[in-house]
C-alpha cells in the first residue's frame, strides 16, 4: 500500500516540477482565461444588473474551456516523448498513472482559478471568492479533471486530438455545468451553506462516477 | 487469447456448398424478422392513423407522439445495448461484443436523429417553435452528442482494436452518465420551467387507444431495431472474415 | 555445430519455472499484417540470447511483447514461469529495458530521472543506488544536468542506468549500440558479460552478438529460422550461416523454413466441409 502512495507522489512531483521548468500548462490557460473574461464584456456589453445573472454561466464555461486546454496537454507531451512507454513498462498501477494526472491537473487548475476567481468578481462585481464558491469551483474542477483525464489518454492517440477531446469530454460534463452553475448562483444570491438544493450532491456524484469508472476503466486505454 | 487454433483453421475461402447452406438459413431467418417488422410498421402505421383517437388540444399533430415516443424509448435501449457489450468486451476481449456494440451506436444515433426531428416537427405547428428545452428533448440531444462522440472517436483511431477499446470505456461512462444527466435536467428543468406547459403525453388519463397504438409503434420500431443490429453485425462479421483471412495469408507469408 | 532448432525445444513449459524467458508460437498482427508469425524462444536464467535478423523480421516487435508492453495475438509467453500475458504487472518489475528511445524525461535532470524510476520499481536506498549508477555509467559530476541537454551517447548512457537502477533479472536491449557512444558500449558489455543477469539482445551487428551472447536467434519474416550457440564460433561462420538462412527465408514462406515448434499451417483441401469458419477466441 505505501508503494502505492510512494508511487503516486512520485508521479505527481514528476508532472509538478516538469511544469515549473516548462511553464507551459498554468501560465497558458491563465492568459487564456483573462482573455476570454475580456471577450466576453465585447461581446456581451454587459450591464450590471445582466452580469450579475450571467455571471456563473460565464465563469463556468470560461473554466471548462479552459480546463479542456490543460487536459489536453496532460498526455500529449508524454505520448509525443516516448516517456509513456517507459511508465507503462514500470510496475506501476494504470490507476495510479491516471490518478497522478488528475492531481496534477487539480493542482494547475486551482493555480489558474487562484488568479482567474479574482479577476472574474473584479470585472464583473461579483461575490465570487466566499467558502461556498470556492468549494463548487474546486468539486467541478475535480469533476472536470477526472472525466477529462479519462478521455485525454484515449485522444492523444488518436488523430485530431485537440478536436476529439472536448467532443468526448463535454457532453459527459453537461450534468457537471448545470449544478456548478446553479451551485454558484445560489451562493452569489446568498443561499446558506448547506443548502437543500441537490447541486453539490450532484458533483460529488459526478466526481465519484468518473474517478470510480476510470480506476476501473484505464487499463484498457493504456494496454497495447 | 487462444487464438492461435482459430488461425491456423482459418484457411482460404472454399465457397461451396457448406458455407452457402449457413448463409441461406441466417438469410431466412432475417428475412422473416425483416417481414415480421414491416408487417408491424403497417399495422403501427394503421393504428397511429385509424385506430387511434384524435387529440383534442393539437388534433392531428398529435399523432407524431407515438413515432417520437417510440424513438424516444429505443435511442434509450439501443444505448443501454452499447453499454452492455462495452462492458461484454472489455471483459471477454470478443469482437462480436464490439460488433453490436458498434452496429447499435449507428442505429441508435439514427433514431435518436429522427426523435429530435420530429420534436421539432411536432413542437412547430403546437407551440410555435422548432426546439423547446423541455427535459426530454434536453436529455435525449445530450443522448445524441454521446452517441456522435462515440462514433467519433472510432473514427479518429485508426487502430481497430484500441478504437474498439477506447469506445467501450466511453460507452460504459456515457451510459452510467445518463442518470445524472436526466436527474440534472430535470432539476434545472423545474427551477426554469417552460413558459408554455409542454405537455408532450397527452394527459393525466391517456385513453386505452392510446396506450395500446403506443405499444404497437413501440414494438414496430423495435422490430426494426432488431432487424437492422442483425443486418450491420453480419456486415461487420464479413469484414472480420476477411481480416482473419488477410492475417491468414499474410501468417503464411503472402 | 549447426543444431537445428527443435533440439532446442525438447522439454515441457512445466520447466519453466528455471526459464526466465518461455515463449511458443508468438504471432502478432498490426492490422492485417503479421510482425510475427509464430515464434518460439527460451531463455534460461543467466543466459544471454542476441536475435539477429534483416529489417523487418520482427526483432523489435518481439523485444516489446517480452518488455510486455505489447500483447500478443496468439501464442503463449511466460516470464519467471509467470503467465506474462494474462499477469503482465507481475513480472515488470524484474525487466529492464533499453530501446531507441530512452524513455527519459527531458526537463528532468539525470538524478530526478532516475529517482523517480527507482520510486516507482520500489528500489531501496534510493539516493545511494542513484549515485552509485550515475558514476558507474561515466557522469558523476552531471547529476543535475538536464538530461534533453546531454548528448545523444550520454542519454542512452543513462537510460542504460534507468534499466538497471532496480537489478532486473531480465535486460531486453533493442539495437543498444545504435544510440551508446563508445564509453556506453564497454559499460553496456562490461555488464552483459559479467552480471548475473538474463540478456535478450537485438541487433544488426553479428560481430556484437558473437562477443556478447552465448547464443544467436536467427529471425527472418517474423519466425525463428535458425539458432546457434557461439562457444567455439568464428566470425565468418556465423556470417556464413547468416546468409544462408536468410537467403532460404527470402526466397519463400514454406521453403527451407518451419516455424520453430509448430505444425506446417494447413492447404485448402484440408479444411472438412461442414466446419465452420470461426470467428473471434472460444467459438466452437
Amino acid at each position: 500500500m505505501s508503494l502505492y502512495f510512494r508511487q503516486l507522489a512520485a508521479l505527481v512531483l514528476k508532472d509538478l516540477r516538469l511544469e515549473l521548468r516548462r511553464r507551459e500548462t498554468v501560465a497558458g490557460v491563465l492568459v487564456f482565461v483573462l482573455l476570454v473574461l475580456v471577450l466576453f464584456q465585447f461581446a456581451l456589453d454587459l450591464e450590471r444588473a445582466e452580469a450579475a445573472r450571467l455571471t456563473p454561466g460565464l465563469l463556468w464555461i470560461t473554466l471548462l474551456f479552459a480546463g479542456l486546454l490543460a487536459l489536453g496537454r496532460a498526455f500529449a507531451a508524454e505520448y509525443d516523448q516516448g516517456t509513456l512507454d517507459g511508465l507503462r513498462l514500470a510496475p506501476v498501477d494504470r490507476s495510479t498513472i491516471y490518478l497522478s494526472k488528475v492531481i496534477a491537473t487539480v493542482l494547475f487548475l486551482s493555480l489558474v482559478e487562484l488568479v482567474a476567481l479574482p479577476a472574474f468578481a473584479a470585472a464583473l462585481d461579483a461575490p465570487l471568492l466566499t467558502p461556498g464558491v470556492l468549494v463548487t469551483v474546486f468539486l467541478g474542477t475535480l469533476g472536470l479533471a477526472a472525466a477529462g483525464t479519462l478521455f485525454a489518454a484515449a485522444a492523444v492517440q488518436a488523430r485530431a486530438r485537440d478536436v476529439l477531446l472536448p467532443l468526448l469530454v463535454l457532453p459527459l460534463l453537461a450534468p457537471l455545468l448545470i449544478a456548478a452553475v446553479h451551485a454558484t448562483a445560489d451562493l452569489m444570491a446568498g443561499a446558506a451553506v448547506p443548502w437543500s438544493a441537490p447541486w453539490w450532491e450532484l458533483l460529488v456524484g459526478l466526481c465519484v462516477l468518473f474517478l470510480g469508472a476510470a480506476v476501473l476503466l484505464f487499463d484498457a486505454l493504456l494496454e497495447e | 487469447m487462444d487464438k492461435q487454433l482459430v488461425l491456423q483453421e482459418t484457411a482460404p475461402p472454399s465457397v461451396g456448398p457448406r458455407v452457402a447452406a449457413t448463409q441461406l438459413r441466417e438469410d431466412r431467418a432475417l428475412r422473416l424478422l425483416l417481414g415480421l417488422a414491416a408487417i408491424a410498421m403497417v399495422v403501427a402505421l394503421y393504428a397511429i392513423f385509424v385506430y387511434a383517437p384524435t387529440e383534442r388540444v393539437m388534433g392531428h399533430v398529435q399523432r407524431i407522439f407515438y413515432v417520437h415516443v417510440s424513438l424516444a424509448w429505443l435511442s434509450y435501449l439501443a444505448f443501454f445495448v452499447v453499454f452492455a457489450c462495452s462492458v461484454g468486451y472489455l471483459w471477454r476481449r470478443d469482437e462480436r461484443w464490439d460488433a453490436v456494440a458498434r452496429a447499435s451506436a449507428e442505429i441508435g444515433v439514427v433514431f435518436t436523429t429522427l426523435f429530435i426531428l420530429s420534436g421539432a416537427l411536432w413542437g412547430r405547428p403546437v407551440w410555435g417553435t422548432w426546439w423547446t428545452w423541455d427535459a426530454r428533448l434536453t436529455t435525449t440531444a445530450l443522448l445524441w452528442f454521446l452517441y456522435v462522440a462515440y462514433l467519433m472517436l472510432r473514427a479518429y483511431v485508426p487502430d481497430t482494436a484500441r478504437a474498439a477499446r477506447y469506445a467501450a470505456v466511453l460507452g460504459i461512462v456515457g451510459f452510467l452518465d445518463v442518470p445524472i444527466i436526466h436527474m440534472s435536467v430535470v432539476w434545472w428543468r423545474t427551477l426554469h420551467p417552460e413558459p408554455t406547459v409542454a405537455r408532450l403525453d397527452s394527459g393525466p388519463a391517456a385513453p386505452p387507444e392510446m396506450v395500446i397504438t403506443l405499444v404497437l409503434a413501440s414494438l414496430a420500431f423495435g422490430l426494426l431495431y432488431l432487424a437492422l443490429l442483425i443486418v450491420r453485425v453480419r456486415l461487420e462479421r464479413l469484414r472480420d472474415e476477411v481480416r482473419q483471412l488477410e492475417q491468414a495469408l499474410s501468417l503464411r507469408g503472402e | 555445430m549447426w543444431q537445428p532448432a527443435s533440439a532446442l525445444h525438447s522439454e515441457s513449459p512445466s520447466d519453466s519455472q528455471r526459464r526466465v524467458v518461455e515463449a511458443q508460437g508468438l504471432v502478432k498482427f498490426y492490422g492485417a499484417t503479421a510482425a510475427l508469425r509464430g515464434c518460439d524462444l527460451t531463455v534460461a536464467a543467466g543466459e544471454r540470447v542476441a536475435l539477429v535478423g534483416p529489417n523487418g523480421a520482427g526483432k523489435t516487435t518481439l523485444l516489446k511483447l517480452l518488455a510486455t508492453l505489447v500483447r500478443p495475438s496468439a501464442g503463449r509467453l511466460w516470464l519467471f514461469g509467470v503467465d506474462a500475458v494474462r499477469y503482465p504487472a507481475v513480472v515488470r518489475r524484474r525487466l529492464g529495458v533499453v530501446a531507441h528511445d530512452t524513455y527519459l524525461y527531458r526537463d528532468l535532470t539525470v538524478a530526478e530521472n532516475l529517482a523517480l524510476y527507482g520510486r516507482l520499481y520500489g528500489v531501496a536506498d534510493l539516493r545511494r543506488r542513484v549515485a552509485e549508477s550515475v558514476a558507474w555509467v561515466g557522469l558523476a559530476g552531471q547529476a543535475d544536468r538536464r538530461v534533453g541537454a546531454l548528448s545523444r551517447g550520454q542519454q542512452q548512457r543513462v537510460a542504460l542506468a534507468r534499466a538497471l537502477l532496480h537489478a532486473p533479472a531480465l535486460l531486453l536491449l533493442d539495437e543498444p549500440d545504435a544510440g551508446l557512444d563508445e564509453a556506453g558500449q564497454a559499460l553496456l558489455a562490461a555488464v552483459v558479460r559479467e552480471a548475473a543477469i538474463s540478456v535478450v539482445l537485438a541487433t544488426h551487428a553479428l560481430e556484437r552478438a558473437l562477443a556478447l551472447a552465448d547464443r544467436v536467434v536467427v529471425l527472418a519474416a517474423g519466425r525463428v529460422v535458425h539458432e546457434v550457440a557461439t562457444a567455439g564460433l568464428t566470425s565468418e561462420a556465423l556470417r556464413a550461416i547468416y546468409r544462408t538462412v536468410t537467403n532460404a527465408a527470402k526466397q519463400g514462406p514454406d521453403e527451407g523454413s518451419r516455424p520453430a515448434g509448430g505444425a506446417a499451417l494447413p492447404s485448402p483441401a484440408d479444411t472438412p466441409v461442414g466446419q465452420p469458419v470461426s470467428l473471434g477466441s472460444g467459438e466452437k
